[in-house]
């Protein structure tokens, strides 16, 4: 009786979004409320010699002024790191403070420095144009490499080299070494996955609001995960008492990662809110988000892939710098480590695997978790090396996956895969999806047409088969691996007394769609109608506690946790219907909303059993009022989406412009829910990948300037660049979860980037131009300049 | 993203604009260059003199042998103006390829021609085809060939206290064509290359006059005679378009930056030199 699982229902969230009426941080209006401006600093590395707030602080509408310093003498620190990776000497992580506003020096363009409170944003903006804040310039460094280098500049003082910490995974160096000095052939390449800013179309915004009445403060802030920053903020940053804190993250436009963190602004807020005793709201602008929402991304990398005569690879070495900006974020160390280093294994038996990571500071925006996050980057690397590795060996991409694919496995009756590099795949079935991704490309026909192509034009073709680790994650696993956390996630299901359910979940949409997923799924285990299904989420007060939502963990751990619930719920109600119909709880069945007693007609239904639990005048003996349950649920393992994508590119020959003519992406994500929001997903991650690959960037200076810090001069990826994406499925559940489900918010970004940066060298070597390597993003001039260079 | 206090006012004549047009003024039109730079505080203005609703700078009229175009005629009353179309194609066609939809219904052609955005598409479409602006000050009404309004990089031959009312198109003669081709830069979808052409072929069916304008590659638009020389009293064919498109670019200083490089910009010169001549076959 699945009535509402597997269907397209149609978002139930949508009305509000669609006609305006979503309700967002910024749309919040407190009494009394003030506006707070943060003046940040317009160098990337400098020291501060002197602030003069005198003139501002006179200015019309000022209600106050604070620097770093006030809020250092209180004793606070600034924001802590929720992920601890040590250097393999097994030294401890480098974990320099991350001030809310800096004292004596500022470490990247942006760095806030002074917080000008006003009773309007405009007078707000306006004195802080008064604050005379004189700098001591000081050198910068932005690469990560660079910044490893001896005689760099220093981010912090304390961090030689400026390294927070190395790291290794994987097989014996040696034992790879030897492996690929045996192989028939090496595929080496060095590259760069470049820093991509996340720009959510909602920018952050945070209202601290201090009453001193009750002693009870509330943070409003755009964020993925209100109870986490509650935590960090009250137990690491503030030291105030959780108890006496809610934070209520509303409507919230988008995250893709740059939203989990907890940020600066968020306790500087509450903090400024106690001073005043006033709510004090801070909305930041675009430019703003530019340069201090984390960035993503932002790895320098040389990788080497050995394979055998008969192109099984043998081996697999990889070394990483990884740029970690100027502070650490929330996640940020375990991005490029447990995130991206236990995705070497791909999809292949590589029976050697070695990664190398090193880790550093430098003068920029904070990197940490952008959706995929440190997943894209390992399928970049495999994935880009696998198509270089075929058009150098002359062989056929795809028949190269074929012949290195980790055979089929249910989890069940076949055990997971152990990798070499620490992770156990759930379950896989790797060869249909590629199948049918070829199937769909018509790739016979595709290779005629690119080998008679003759219009100035070249044709190339991409493919990318990635996994991911999804489902994020069994706590005492990552606590092993560093984690500060649990990564477990809660749920309650409410009865009413008619009938009706509410669902208070720790999870939090920000465009998922979890209103309705999640609604369909309790819809569908209680027998009830949609209708009386309601969702709530992002509000510390109403939902027990939450880790949130990130790394594609929503319906495999939040959704796993509703059904642990659900299931107690439906126990529970079993006695009651028992007792109601004079008959065991054995011996019912429960269907379409209604306790039976099995073989006969007699029935009871899901709502006068729950009337009958809040008004429990006839009632069996010992059982306690009421219909209503909490549940953690803490996941077995990752889970292991998988999928293949195929690109197709036309190059000018002329200008280098890449024209994407198709995009093929078939992706295993367990069981479904509603296809039509797994669709979406697909199609907005497929979109940013897309987005990676040939337009996004972040480009500094040398002195560390943001040269495109505005949508005039940072590409996102718009409707026109793209083609009509052609999607499939195929569907292997997930065998340790209740709902079988993977997770699929970030598999469209996770696969599709190698795959268009595939196609174009393809089509560039195949119109004779031996490229192994085009910069992401692959601009016109680029492209360009690689057909100028490297003629045959 | 708060510009700094100004004061608003709303002009109902093109007199009434010029009499409020003090030094901190500025005018506004569809404020799709101003307001930003406002939002930054680039750009600070004292008050702002909105014109964008004066009737006598709207309208595109029909001035016998050009067509006037009102100096606050929105981009996209231009792209949509049949009668635009039957005198120059590619002035209706280059309007249709600025910025998007919201740009085209906001922006209009005299702020451009004011602002003087060195990858503007407005300054090579009225250089090429030969148009006068015209301007008005408190001393009277003046006229400019475009050809010599604009004077440098953001800067032209408008006094401080003037105002463009309008731009005179001239209808294209019997045995005229024109074109307008556009490599954008991909987020701001201005032109990196931008390149209009008006051609007349003489009877003997050579090029009897032809004008070359270029945007997007030099701190202004300019008339590219290096490629005009090449083809004059030539007959367009592919040897004549390649020869002429590999001069262009060759007597400016052509810009560079992290989208285009000297070197790529102007190879694009040439590809959309080239283009546009093919266009015009
Ligand atoms: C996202 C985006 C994309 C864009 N893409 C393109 C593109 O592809 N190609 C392109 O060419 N442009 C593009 N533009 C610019 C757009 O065309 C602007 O509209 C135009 O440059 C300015 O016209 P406006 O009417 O908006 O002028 P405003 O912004 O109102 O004014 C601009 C300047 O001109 C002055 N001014 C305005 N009208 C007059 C007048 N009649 N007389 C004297 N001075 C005047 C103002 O005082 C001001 O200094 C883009 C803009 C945006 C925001």
């Amino acid at each position: 009786m699945s009535s509402y699982i597997g269907q397209s229902v149609k978002r139930l969230e949508d009305k509000r979004f669609l006609t305006g009426k979503g309700h967002y941080t910024d749309d919040i209006i407190l009494p009394q409320q003030t506006y707070a401006y943060i003046i940040r600093s317009p160098y990337a590395h400098a020291r501060i010699v002197k602030i003069d707030i005198s003139a501002a602080e006179s200015a019309k509408g000022v209600v106050a002024i604070f620097k770093g310093k006030e809020i250092a003498d209180e004793g606070i620190a600034g924001v802590p790191c929720g992920w601890q990776v040590d250097f393999k000497n097994g030294e401890t992580m480098k974990e320099p403070p991350h001030p809310l506003l800096v004292v004596d020096k500022v470490r990247h363009l942006g760095d806030g420095v002074v917080v000008v409170i006003a009773e309007s944003k405009a007078e707000a903006r306006d004195a802080a144009e008064l604050v005379e804040i004189e700098y001591d310039v000081l050198e910068a460094v932005i690469d990560p490499k660079k910044a490893a280098q001896a005689g760099a500049p220093l981010v912090h003082e304390d961090c030689p080299n400026n390294m927070c910490f190395d790291w290794e995974l994987g097989n014996p160096k040696a034992d790879v070494d030897a492996a690929m000095g045996k192989a028939h052939h090496v595929t080496s390449l060095e590259f760069v996955n470049q820093r991509v800013i996340p720009n959510a179309m909602e920018p952050r915004a945070a209202i601290g609001d201090y009453q001193v009445a009750t002693d009870k403060y509330t943070l409003y802030t755009s964020s993925q995960n209100p109870h986490l920053i509650r935590l960090l903020m009250c137990a690491f940053v503030l030291g105030i008492p959780e108890h006496k804190v809610r934070v209520v993250s509303p409507d919230v436009g988008g995250g893709f990662g740059s939203k989990i963190f907890h940020y600066a602004e968020e306790a500087l807020m509450i903090w400024c809110s106690r001073k005043l005793e006033r709510p004090v709201k801070w909305t930041s602008d675009r430019s703003e988000a530019f340069l201090t929402d984390a960035h993503g991304r932002d790895h320098v990398t040389e990788a080497k892939m050995g394979f055998d005569a008969d192109g099984k690879i043998m081996a697999l070495r990889v070394n990483t710098y990884a740029n970690l900006g100027a502070y650490l974020s929330t996640f940020a160390p375990a991005v490029p480590t447990y995130l991206h280093g236990t995705l070497m294994q791909g999809l292949y038996t590589t029976p050697l695997i070695n990664i190398d990571v090193t880790a550093t500071f430098t003068h920029t925006t904070a990197v940490d978790a952008y959706r995929g996050a440190g997943r894209p980057e390992a399928t970049y690397l495999l994935e880009r090396m696998f198509d270089l590795a075929a058009l150098e060996m002359n062989v056929d991409p795809a028949e190269l996956r074929f012949k290195n694919f980790i055979p089929a496995f249910d989890g069940v009756e076949q055990e997971g895969y152990q990798t070499q590099v620490a992770l156990q795949y759930d379950s896989g079935d790797y060869e249909p999806v590629l199948k049918r991704a070829l199937e769909m490309v018509g790739y016979d026909k595709f290779r005629a047409e690119q080998a008679a192509q003759s219009n100035g034009k070249l044709l190339g073709i991409g493919f990318s088969t990635y996994i991911e680790a999804c489902g994020i994650a069994p706590s005492a696993v990552v606590g092993a691996l560093g984690a500060r956390a649990g990564l477990y996630e809660s749920a309650q299901v409410r009865v009413q007394p008619t009938g009706k359910v509410s669902v208070f979940t720790g999870s939090h949409s920000h465009g998922q769609g979890h209103e309705t997923t999640f609604a369909q799924v309790v819809a569908d285990k209680m027998g009830i109608p949609l209708e009386d299904v309601d969702i709530v989420h992002g509000d510390s007060d109403s939902v027990a506690f939450g880790m949130g939502t990130y790394g594609s963990r929503s319906l495999a751990v939040g959704g796993s946790a509703i059904v642990k619930s659900i299931e107690k719920v439906l126990e529970k109600g079993a006695k009651i219907a028992a007792h109601l119909l004079e008959a065991n709880p054995d011996d019912l069945d429960y269907a379409e909303g209604k306790w039976t007693v099995k073989g006969t007609d007699k029935s009871v239904g899901f709502g006068d059993v729950s009337l009958t639990a809040y008004v429990p005048h006839n009632y069996p003996e010992g059982l306690e009022p009421g219909l209503d349950f909490s549940s953690f649920y803490d996941p077995a393992n990752f889970t292991y989406p998988f999928g293949a994508h195929i690109a197709i590119v036309e190059i000018d020959k002329e200008t280098g412009k890449v024209d994407l003519k198709r995009f093929i992406a078939v992706d295993d994500v367990g069981n479904v829910i509603n296809p039509m929001i797994v669709d979406g997903q697909i199609h907005g991650g497929l979109a940013q990948g897309i987005g990676q690959a040939l337009f996004e960037g972040a480009i500094y200076d040398d002195t560390g300037q943001l040269i495109n810090g505005s949508y005039m001069d940072y590409c996102m990826p718009r409707a026109d660049d793209l083609p009509s994406f052609e999607i499939d499925r195929t569907v292997t559940p997930c065998p340790h979860n209740p709902l079988g489900v993977k997770g699929a918010g970030e598999a469209g970004c996770i696969g599709s980037t190698p795959a268009v940066v595939n196609a174009v060298v393809d089509a560039l070597w195949k119109g004779g131009f031996k490229v192994k390597d085009v910069a992401m993003p692959m601009t016109s001039q680029r492209v360009w300049t690689a057909m100028q260079s490297e003629t045959v | 993203m708060i510009p700094s206090t100004f004061e608003y006012k709303k002009a109902s004549s093109v007199d009434e604009a010029i009499s409020l047009l003090t030094e901190d003024a500025k005018l506004l039109a569809g404020g799709h260059s101003l307001i930003p730079a406002m939002k930054l505080r680039l750009n600070q203005p004292s008050s702002l003199i909105d014109i964008s609703d004066i009737d006598a700078l709207k309208g595109i009229s029909d001035g016998g042998d050009h067509v006037l175009i009102g100096a606050a005629a929105t981009h996209a009353d231009i792209a949509h103006s049949a009668l635009v179309k039957g005198a120059c194609s590619m002035i209706s066609d280059g309007a249709e390829q600025i910025g998007d939809i919201q740009v085209r219904n906001k922006g209009t052609i005299g702020g451009s021609l004011a602002h003087a955005d060195p990858a503007a598409d407005w300054p090579a479409l009225v250089i090429a085809a030969d148009a006068i602006i015209v301007m008005q000050g408190a001393s009277g009404s003046r006229e400019v060939a475009a050809a010599s309004f604009f004077t440098g990089f953001y800067e032209t031959a408008l006094a401080e206290n003037e105002i463009i009312t309008a731009i005179k198109i001239p209808k294209l003669t019997t045995g005229s064509s024109s074109t307008y081709v556009k490599f954008s830069q991909p987020a701001s979808r201005f032109a990196i290359v931008g390149c209009a052409v008006v051609k007349n072929m003489d009877e003997a069916g050579e090029v009897g006059n032809i004008k070359v304008a270029i945007t997007g590659v030099s701190e202004k638009a300019y008339r590219d005679h290096a490629v005009e020389d090449e083809l004059m009293g030539q007959p367009l064919n592919q040897d004549v378009i390649n020869a002429a498109a590999s001069k262009a670019a060759s007597r400016v200083d052509v810009m560079s930056d992290h989208y285009a490089s000297q070197e790529y910009r102007k190879h694009l010169a040439s590809v959309y030199v080239k283009k546009a001549l093919q266009n015009l076959i």
